[in-house]
């Protein structure tokens, strides 16, 4: 029995674990040269040595229950590939930050959460000096913590929702979980503002000012004001990395993997855990991992484990219902706001292509060529979809989630990679 | 570890990404757009965007935030 | 005279714009949205170069003299960019085909291989012979279907996306949202028309024979033309099921380059094959050898419908009076759309035909299927 896990981030890891103790050859594959995820990201994880466990290698496509795999060093024409054929699957590939585009997102000096995150606790880089944390969800917290450690100063992180409507459900949380956020609440409460958000951003070849804005309920602009910075990062929640669930034929349930209580996908022998079934955090994502891992070994039931995914779900609902993407980001948008930043499509060539009645997925990109560039619209394709939608207005439209996430090339690869792929891996 | 950047060498630790090594330079761009010629730096900084690509060794589109030095790495912003 | 177009790819397009200019009153339904299947999945192509004399030639070179005109000052990336058919062994079965082509009337032009890496300073030196094709155009599909679409909507046609056809009588189209009366229905539904033909009543031998492309990342200029390799019109010409794949390279306006063609018969499977893509890369790195460090970010498929005798079907269906097919144009129906849409108004309006429509005529052998 032939367990691979993709993705080495608390789920992955725990799902890994769980998977070799229930007795499974397992394999772990992940695209960063140590375990630990974005999550862990500066603290290297282990796992149960009886793991195999594939370094700087990601799976590129999946045929049935075989994975291609390439592992090397990133991007390089030299990376070495392998096939994997497993008898289960558990997909723990979790998630990449969620940024609402809004004027000058695109100049440099403006950076994900998640960018300002790796770079502060994988790089020990400050991404300025001068900085605003703007978006929503408590992850701006921790954002804003290590930003601080690396000597930056946080002038402001803006939660375009109250930000603590979570509280008035604790028993969804668990006590650490709340000691946690309390303790990030209480240091950096000074520069903590409900309901703003950074609307626009200003500079020639880097950013210079932000304009931080009050927000009404509904994240339309109350007031505005300029503030000097040299580097902003935004974050306004999380998007599950899926391309791999889309291509195993995954079914998707409000755009992340359905899974039964085990784990359990609508593919046979695929399972999923963590963000890619529902942004919750690390610890959810663990147990969901152990759940799963267990499950697609085929061995018993870890109770203690799905108590806590049953909790941890309950909290990971709440935080969502408390940090909701509010529509009023579209009036931040001016015509010549750049949606995709590889393709340079802006607010305006996407009114021009829902003009013409492009309202599916492929239709809508082919016609504005949205999210066609290298990144394949993985920053931009939900943004781009939210606003297609809302310009249609009462017209059909036929976008899915699936849809934007169709990627049957999860990352790219050379021709000359693709070219030299051995018989028998075929 | 030694490395060249755009020709110029300097001295890169263990782990450092090249896009580590560029900003730790304070290199906030590197790149322009194909169409406005506008510039870019790391984004996202976890692989995901494609903004911040560099030409490694030759070879280019390489994601600078994903790809960790290694000794004598020749770094170029532009294309080859 | 009320119309439905079902489907709303380049083929339905096209006839919908020609019905719509004829002065009839056109209603085009699409199950999905518009331009959304076949006509979003190819490269664009408007060739002649791949055509052998015959029918589909005749088709060819009356959509290449229509297409420009169709679409007025709408950018649909329309590029003349010619094409470069080049051989890499014996080049005698090359120079026969060329030479038959220009019989016919194609301009084949027999070039040295010092010419062809003069053209493509890239390809392979390990070229024997060549072909340039300069009527070859292409065109970006959507964008071509779009604006087709956007004729029949200014003249009064009514697209209605998102609307399935599920049955046929006295009365007009039954659809998912009720019936719309009519005299005619044109079912243009591409891999799907089969399907749909059924469902009409008037079932028809089409089927889908799925292909994938190739796409890399944006790269400065580096492909000029359309290049393929000479055994490319023996893969178009073949109903074999295998997997077929012969090179073709192109660059787009956005600077990718797209890498085809395979031909599979799969059914409507979707899923993609490692060994497919693998065909492709190995013929394009050969082709091009400057390619083999180039990344490669999407690949993507398609189904191009297809009839036994691999010929358009065009015309009015013996069984069902009123009903209409034009359909079946595998991979070329970006270029054959024009024609196909003007020979289908022309016969659905009485006016003379401007190109002979017996070769594609529904009651041919093969094509009618027993109901």
């Amino acid at each position: 029995m032939r367990v691979v896990v993709i993705g080495g981030g608390p789920a992955g890891l725990a799902a890994a674990g769980a998977a070799a103790a229930a007795g499974a050859d397992t394999v772990l594959v992940d695209s960063e040269p140590v375990l630990g995820g974005q999550f862990h990201r500066g603290h290297p994880q282990r796992v149960d040595a009886r793991v195999r466990h594939l370094a700087n290698s990601t799976v590129w496509a999946v045929e049935g229950m075989r994975l291609h795999v390439r592992t090397g060093q990133a991007d390089s024409p030299s990376r070495t590939g392998e096939v994997l054929n497993a008898d289960a699957v558990v997909l723990a590939t979790g998630a990449h930050d969620r940024v609402v585009p809004f004027p000058g997102w695109d100049l440099p000096g403006v950076y994900t959460a998640g960018a300002a995150q790796a770079l502060a606790k994988g790089q020990g880089i400050a991404i300025g000096q001068r900085v605003v944390v703007s978006g929503t969800g408590p992850f701006l917290l921790p954002v804003a913590q290590s930003l601080k450690a690396v000597g930056a100063e946080v002038l402001r992180i803006c939660d375009a929702n109250t930000g603590l409507g979570w509280l008035g459900h604790p028993r969804a949380a668990s006590p650490a979980k709340l000691a946690e956020l309390l303790g990030y609440a209480v240091r950096l409460r000074s520069a903590w503002r409900p309901r703003t958000a950074v609307v626009a951003a200003h500079g020639e070849d880097k950013v210079n000012a932000v304009t931080v804005a009050k927000l009404n309920p509904d994240w339309t602009i109350r007031s505005q004001e300029r503030i000097a910075v040299d580097a902003v990062c935004v974050g306004h929640g999380f998007t599950p990395r899926l391309e791999l669930a889309v291509t195993a034929g995954c079914t998707l349930v409000d755009g992340f993997v359905a899974v039964e209580h085990t784990g359990a996908t609508s593919v046979p022998g695929w399972y999923a855990a963590g963000e890619v079934t529902g942004i919750g955090g690390a610890d959810l994502a663990a147990a969901e991992g152990e759940v799963a891992g267990t499950a697609a070994a085929r061995g018993s039931h870890p109770s203690r484990a799905l108590a806590k995914v049953r909790s941890g779900r309950r909290f990971a609902a709440a935080l969502a219902a408390a940090h909701p993407i509010r529509a009023g980001w579209h009036t931040w948008l001016t015509d010549d706001t750049l949606v995709c930043r590889c393709e340079e499509v802006t607010y305006k060539d996407l009114r021009a292509a829902v003009d013409l009645d492009a309202a599916g997925t492929r239709t809508f990109k082919l016609t504005s060529r949205v999210g066609l560039g290298l990144c394949q619209g993985r920053t931009c394709g939900r943004a781009a979809i939210d606003i297609a939608t809302a310009l249609a207005s009462d017209r059909r439209t036929f976008f899915t989630p699936a849809d934007l996430q169709r990627r049957p090339i999860a990352t790219p690869l050379r021709l000359a990679e693709l070219a030299s792929l051995p018989e028998e891996d075929l | 570890m030694r490395v060249t950047i755009d020709g110029v060498p300097s001295q890169a630790a263990q782990g450092q990404t090249v896009a580590g090594a560029l900003l730790a330079a304070g290199r906030t761009s590197w790149r322009t757009t194909r169409h406005a010629g506008k510039p870019r730096g790391v984004f996202c900084g976890i692989g995901v965007c494609f903004d911040c690509l560099v030409t490694v060794n030759g070879v280019a589109d390489v994601r600078a935030c994903q790809r960790v030095l290694v000794d004598g790495d020749d770094i170029r912003t532009e294309e080859p | 005279m009320d119309v439905v177009v079902v489907g709303a790819g380049v083929i339905g397009a096209a006839c919908a714009d020609a019905l719509s200019s004829a002065g009839l009153r056109v209603t085009v339904l699409d199950r999905g949205p518009l331009a959304s299947g076949t006509s979003a999945a190819g490269e664009g192509n408007i060739l002649v170069s791949d055509k052998e004399p015959g029918p589909e030639l005749d088709l060819a070179l009356s959509s290449l003299s229509r297409w420009p005109t169709l679409v007025g000052d709408t950018d649909i990336e329309w590029d003349p960019k010619g094409g470069l058919v080049v051989a890499t062994g014996d080049p005698a079965p090359l120079a026969h085909f060329a030479a038959v082509q220009r019989e016919a009337g194609i301009d084949a032009r027999w070039i040295t291989p010092a010419e062809a890496l003069e053209r493509e300073p890239h390809l392979t030196t390990r070229v024997t012979a060549a072909v340039h094709y300069p009527q070859d155009a292409q065109v970006q599909p959507v964008l071509a279907t779009q604006a087709l679409l956007s004729n029949v909507r200014r003249r009064g046609g009514v697209l209605r996306p998102g609307v399935t056809v599920v049955g046929l009588d006295a009365r007009g189209v039954h659809t998912s949202e009720g019936i719309i009366a009519c005299d005619h229905v044109v079912n243009a539904c591409g891999p799907w028309s089969g399907e749909v033909s059924r469902t009409l009543g008037a079932p028809i031998a089409i089927a889908p024979r799925r292909g994938m492309v190739l796409v890399t990342a944006p790269l400065p200029p580096t492909v000029r033309h359309k290049v393929y390799d000479a055994d490319y019109v023996g893969a178009v010409a073949s109903g074999d099921a295998d997997l077929q794949t012969s090179t073709v390279v192109e660059s787009t306006a956005a600077g990718t380059i797209l890498i085809g063609s395979s031909r599979e018969r799969v059914g409507f499977d979707e899923s993609i094959r490692v060994r497919v893509l693998r065909e492709l890369a190995r013929k394009a790195v050969a082709l091009f050898p400057t390619l083999a460090d180039v990344p490669v970010m999407r690949a993507y498929g398609g189904f191009r419908p297809y009839a036994p005798d691999h010929l358009p079907v065009i015309g009015p269906d013996p069984r069902v009076p009123g009903l209409w097919h034009a359909t079946g144009h595998e991979g070329a129906g970006i270029g054959l759309a024009a024609a196909t849409g003007a020979l289908l108004a022309e016969l659905l309006t009485g006016v003379t035909p401007h190109l002979d429509p017996t070769p594609f005529r529904v009651d041919r052998p093969g094509v009618l299927e027993c109901a």
